[in-house]
């Protein structure tokens, strides 16, 4: 599939990785389309259904970025998302998930430059992954 | 006092600092004035392009301020008027004001733009630097507050000829009037806000280069407006003569500025060098081939904040060359269209080299018109016509109750200004705030329409952003697939959604088509959700009930490389959000009382002079100081750059301090612990070995920073090495060593300017210049040397330059690439460095050795976690946006001035103060702020009551209702963070805004396009 490219579900938390995403437009710095970004107030609302939601509904990728740890707008969120994460991922490998389909970043919101970096990292990873098959409830044949 | 002030100020300019003191000034409790000379308010800004150091749209940042100011309730805008004279004193002034006539009906005038249509008559805009045409009946620019066409009569054939009246015949509405008088005002205020701006320099007036001959040669004004979406060219970069593109554009530095022959001006216009490099890197960006750009210049002056890293970044990644030169002539070379720039570079070789287009970056000036009228208002002016301010007061002009702000009083760039003009309404809100609300109206909201149980009925509005987004995506393809969305019953386009009249287009539509939630496809809900919430309850329609789509920022501006792509994932960002927009509902605010009580942390002149504003506004200050004394870096400084006594003005403010009633001082005292938020803050202190918890409403950060104690040239292994700083102690205890010197030796950028620490400290080099000034004062003998990369007094510090210079201080540019050696050669101390001009290794043995040292902040403040604030890579705090919020955090109620924010003078570290006291009252006198709805609730049917809500709130916002068991989230503790609805294992917990539902719908709608 040559023509393939990957969608990635971005989650990211409204004070810190979403102004980043903005500070990169800002100075217009260039990455890969393939992410769409959908703003949390925090990582702590993040749910691992969202997540599973997104692989379960054919997303090739999920990448969710927040504040570094001790920069939370809500004190604690990320530790918790954090903590959420790590038993997440070996979860989601024991589903037969590769473990690379899943990103987890801290950037503030000065990182532009930062956050650009990650998102070529992330799709690259993803991209050379190829098309998620193993969790997609039965949807058509993609290659057609 | 008798509470019989004027509770009203008139604001006399319409710029963006006109507008910035008009709105924090209506936003305290004061009636305001904008009176505006022309049509439409805006000023230069409206004009540029982007702005520096972000590449921000200058027109997608100001146009929310230009909305507010046009809607305020508060604000009177009084367009195509002129102050004639101002009569009685401070407190209680009456302003005669003739508004000329605009022969059009405002009321009646819907900005269809018919009129200009059909007019027959073209004259060459002036908006446009005169590179396109209007009609005698227009609007300055799309996004014109008011939006509201004025006919010139002046070029009209009308009140020409006595014939035509074509606009009258087609104007629908029966706007046009050709019999308007102009009218006689006059307006009791009392106090006057002058923002007069400046002009930018006319090269034609002492012609050299053959401005206006030569159509290749434009300003940098015209430069802007060549780059603009909304320009003469649609944004296209090409050359005025032939509209070819361009391969190569020169920029010449100091047009008009530091050049004292005729017609020109003497001072540095401070501002040219970081728009010189904007606009070259715009350039490069517009470019489709390989635009070479070269800027020659005299020094590069880029001393503001992150300025620096910007001249790097145009040096280093975008490859744009700086040429140090001084020009000879650029005549044209035949035909071609192109110019020969003849010059001399810096070995004192002669150079040619041949450009498309010669841009001139013209300096600022004031107008013959201002100085006119701050004459007649009896306004002391300087040399240049600029307003005469004191260091101490920098926007107190010579009349009590006239305050000055902005271009007016200095050449200077935008953030400067809106400080000013912040600064402007403090010191106006705090001699009037015994009638603070007097003379105020209220807004009347309208009546909101009940949506529940009604069909959804979307409507999705489609910004182009100018080029901004249309440049890549394909915007009326988005419109049409909007429209096919499940819910949505209207969409369409705009160039700019934000601009007034879009706006209230919007707001007819929405209640046209009886729509009931909303999508914008527009930019980043950071800077624009607000606006369009407002317009949304203009409508009647609850404000929750929208949804933005960022589709520049994190779309057309990442990826401009790859249009199809980008529109492809502009349609999932549509339709992500208009899937979550159907399952929004409405919300209602709590409303929450705002604790009147101000911080300032930081007792340096900034701390004391934003506490001092806050007192004299009569609000209770706590000042907190870490040491055992006030007074911060200023103690160890001499004199200012205009010769005022630092210490005697700082013993002034300290005595102020101490003794006014409303502060409170904290000596010795630092900041263990913070609860709350803007509004509601408790701050827990350690004083004196004792906790102590202060109740506040605002937060100002004044924590200032320090000076760079050197590690290099001997600094601490000889005594004759000193740090700038450590000199200026010298002088202020008087000592009579510095009359035996025989030789001193400044070196600049010590510690500034490295690639460990690449910001310019700002004040160095005139502090050099003006120590060595004095030096020169002490002994006439002695012989002085600056050491330096590139000169920076910028604005009117010029001049002292000049001074400094003409009494035989010499000047050595070295290479800073080269080594630069401090060595001591048989008890002398000798300098050894290579000179940029000679090109040639210099030795210097001197007496004195005083190094420019940086500049540097706290990195890791702990204050920045405490009010949730960000520092910069330098340690310097962040503020909120870097042109318009410059004193702003984007944590509300937190603000910041002084050191703290980056390297400044002591004046403008005054007026940042100032302006922080004046932005912190903006909120407190509003006494009570609604609370985002953006809470988490309980269902009380699902919950198993297991408590993981209650033991994981960071704001102990769940409890357990006693009654039932269940948990239960209060609403005005909970900040909306969901970490409790994400916990919770019963599902039992929502968050509003950010709902399951929403999100699946968010993630579920991505998908389909994979499907």
């Amino acid at each position: 599939m040559p023509d393939w490219e990957p969608k990635i579900v971005t989650f990211l938390c409204n004070w810190c990785s979403y102004e980043a995403a903005d500070l990169a437009g800002i100075s217009r710095l260039q990455y890969p389309s393939n992410i769409r970004v959908i703003r949390v107030p925090c990582t702590g609302r993040m749910s691992p259904k969202f997540i599973l939601a997104a692989f379960g509904k054919g997303a090739d990728g999920v990448w969710v970025s927040g504040c570094h740890p001790g920069e939370c707008h809500y004190i604690a969120g990320n530790y918790y998302a954090r903590r959420k994460f790590s038993l997440f991922k070996s979860l989601i490998e024991y589903m037969g998930i590769e473990p690379g389909r899943l990103h987890f970043s801290w950037i503030s919101a000065a990182e532009g430059a930062k956050f650009a970096e990650v998102a070529i990292k992330v799709i690259k990873t993803v991209k050379d992954l190829g098309p998620s098959k193993y969790f997609i409830k039965k949807i058509n044949d993609r290659a057609a | 006092m008798s509470k019989d002030k004027t509770g009203s100020v008139v604001v006399i300019g319409g710029g963006i600092a006109g507008m910035q003191a008009a709105l924090d000034l209506a936003n305290s409790g004061y009636y305001v004035y904008l009176v505006e000379r022309s049509a439409s308010i805006g000023g230069i800004m409206s004009q540029l392009d982007k702005t520096f150091p972000t590449n921000d749209c200058a027109m997608c940042i100001m146009s929310p301020k230009l909305v507010e100011v046009g809607r305020h309730i508060n604000i009177e805008l009084l367009t195509l008027s002129e102050v004639n004279g101002i009569s009685g004193k401070e407190g209680n002034f009456e302003v005669s004001v003739t508004q000329h006539p605009r022969y059009v009906d405002t009321d009646k005038c819907i900005a269809c733009g018919l009129c200009a249509e059909k007019c027959p008559k073209k004259v060459l805009n002036e908006y446009d630097g005169g590179l396109s045409k209007r009609k005698a009946i227009y609007v300055k620019y799309p996004q014109a507050v008011p939006l509201k066409y004025s006919i010139d009569a002046k070029n009209c054939i009308y009140f020409k000829k006595g014939k035509c009246r074509i606009c009258e015949k087609f104007c629908p509405n029966g706007a046009i009037n050709f019999d308007d008088q102009k009218k006689e005002l006059t307006l009791k205020v009392g106090a006057v806000v002058l923002a007069l701006g400046s002009k930018v320099f006319d090269p034609s007036v002492h012609d050299t280069y053959g401005y206006k001959k030569y159509p290749n040669i434009v300003t940098s004004l015209e430069f802007e407006r060549i780059l603009s979406a909304s320009g003469p060219y649609g944004g296209r970069l090409v050359r005025p003569s032939d509209k070819k593109e361009p391969e190569k554009i020169a920029w010449l530095q100091c047009i008009g500025s530091r050049d004292e022959r005729p017609g020109a001006k003497g001072y540095c216009s401070a501002v040219c060098c970081t728009y010189a490099i904007k606009e070259a890197m715009l350039a490069k960006e517009h470019s489709k081939g390989e635009l070479d750009t070269a800027i020659f210049y005299i020094d590069i002056r880029t001393h503001g904040k992150d300025f620096e890293r910007y001249f790097n970044r145009a040096k280093d990644e975008s490859g744009i060359r700086f040429i140090k030169s001084k020009i000879t002539g650029i005549p044209l070379v035949n035909e071609t269209g192109k110019h020969l720039i003849r010059y001399i570079d810096e070995a004192g070789k002669r150079v040619e080299e041949e450009f498309d287009i010669v841009v001139l970056s013209v300096g600022l000036g004031i107008t013959g018109k201002s100085a006119d009228m701050a004459q007649k208002l009896g306004i002391e002016l300087d040399r240049y016509n600029f307003a005469a301010t004191s260091s101490f007061e920098p926007v107190q002009s010579s009349r009590p109750g006239i305050y000055v702000c902005g271009a007016f009083q200095a050449p200077k760039d935008i953030p400067s200004s809106v400080i000013d003009a912040s600064a402007a309404a403090g010191v106006a809100g705090s001699k009037l705030a015994e009638s603070r609300w007097s003379l105020t109206k209220t807004k009347h909201i309208p009546e909101k329409i009940d949506i529940r149980g009604e069909p959804t009925r979307i409507g999705v509005f489609v910004c182009r952003c100018g080029t901004n987004i249309a440049g890549v995506v394909d915007v009326p393809f988005l419109v049409e697939f909007a429209q096919s969305l499940p819910g949505v019953v209207y969409a369409e386009e705009n160039m700019f959604s934000c601009s007034q009249d879009t706006q209230d287009k919007i707001t007819r539509v929405v209640k046209e088509q009886r729509l009931n939630r909303m999508v914008v496809a527009a930019c980043t809900p950071k800077t624009h959700e607000p606006l369009f919430q407002e317009t949304l309850t203009n409508a009647g329609i609850n404000k929750y009930l929208f949804e933005m789509a960022n589709i520049r920022n994190m779309c057309s501006w990442v990826h401009k490389d790859n249009p199809e792509q980008a529109t492809q994932k502009a349609k999932d960002l549509i339709r992500m959000a208009v899937s979550k927009a159907a399952l929004l509902e409405p919300l209602t605010e709590p409303v929450m009382q705002i604790n009147q009580k101000a911080i300032v942390i930081g007792g340096g002149v900034a701390g004391m002079v934003a506490a001092k504003n806050l007192a004299e506004q009569n609000y209770i200050t706590y000042l907190i100081e870490k040491t055992d004394t006030l007074g911060g870096q200023a103690r160890h400084l001499h004199e200012t750059w205009q010769g005022e006594n630092i210490q005697q003005y700082l013993a002034g403010l300290i005595e102020d301090v101490r003794s006014d009633k409303n502060i409170e001082i904290f000596l010795n005292s630092r900041i263990e612990h913070v609860d709350g938020f803007g509004g509601d803050f408790k701050t827990t202190i350690q004083h004196n070995g004792e906790s102590k918890v202060l109740e506040h409403g605002v937060t100002i950060i004044a924590s200032g920073a320090s000076e760079l104690k050197p590690n290099q040239y001997l600094y601490g292994k000889d005594p004759r090495v000193v740090t700038g700083l450590e000199f200026q102690q010298r002088l202020i205890d008087n000592d009579p060593s510095l009359g035996q010197l025989n030789t001193a030796v400044f070196v600049q950028c010590v510690g500034s300017r490295i690639p460990q620490r690449p910001y310019c400290s700002k004040v160095c080099c005139t502090q050099s210049i003006k120590s060595a000034v004095k030096l020169k004062e002490i002994n006439p003998k002695m012989n002085i040397f600056v050491l330096y990369r590139d000169m920076r007094p910028y604005g009117l510090r010029e001049n002292l330059y000049r001074k400094a210079r003409s009494a035989g201080i010499n000047f050595v540019r070295y290479n800073f690439d080269k080594e630069f050696t401090v060595a001591t050669e048989q008890g002398d101390l000798q300098v050894a460095f290579t000179d940029c001009v000679l090109r040639r290794n210099m030795e210097i043995r001197s007496d004195l050795l005083i190094l420019a040292s940086a500049i540097v902040p706290e990195k890791k403040n702990p204050l920045a976690q405490f009010y949730k604030v960000p520092q910069n890579d330098d340690g310097f705090f962040v503020e909120a946006h870097v042109k318009l919020r410059p004193v702003d955090f984007a944590t509300d109620g937190v603000f910041v001035c002084g050191l703290a924010h980056a390297p400044k003078t002591i004046d403008e570290s005054i007026t940042q103060a100032q302006a922080a006291a004046a932005r912190a009252v903006t909120l407190l006198s509003a006494m009570s702020i609604s609370v985002s709805s953006t809470v988490a609730y309980v269902n009380p049917n699902f919950c198993s009551s297991c408590g993981v809500c209650v033991s994981i709130c960071p704001y102990s916002a769940a409890m357990f209702n006693e009654k039932n068991g269940k948990a239960e989230i209060e609403p005005t503790l909970c900040k909306g963070c969901g970490l409790c609805a994400a916990s919770c294992r019963s599902g039992a917990i929502n968050l509003n805004g950010f709902d399951n539902d929403q999100i699946f719908a968010q993630i579920y709608a991505m998908n389909k396009v994979v499907l």
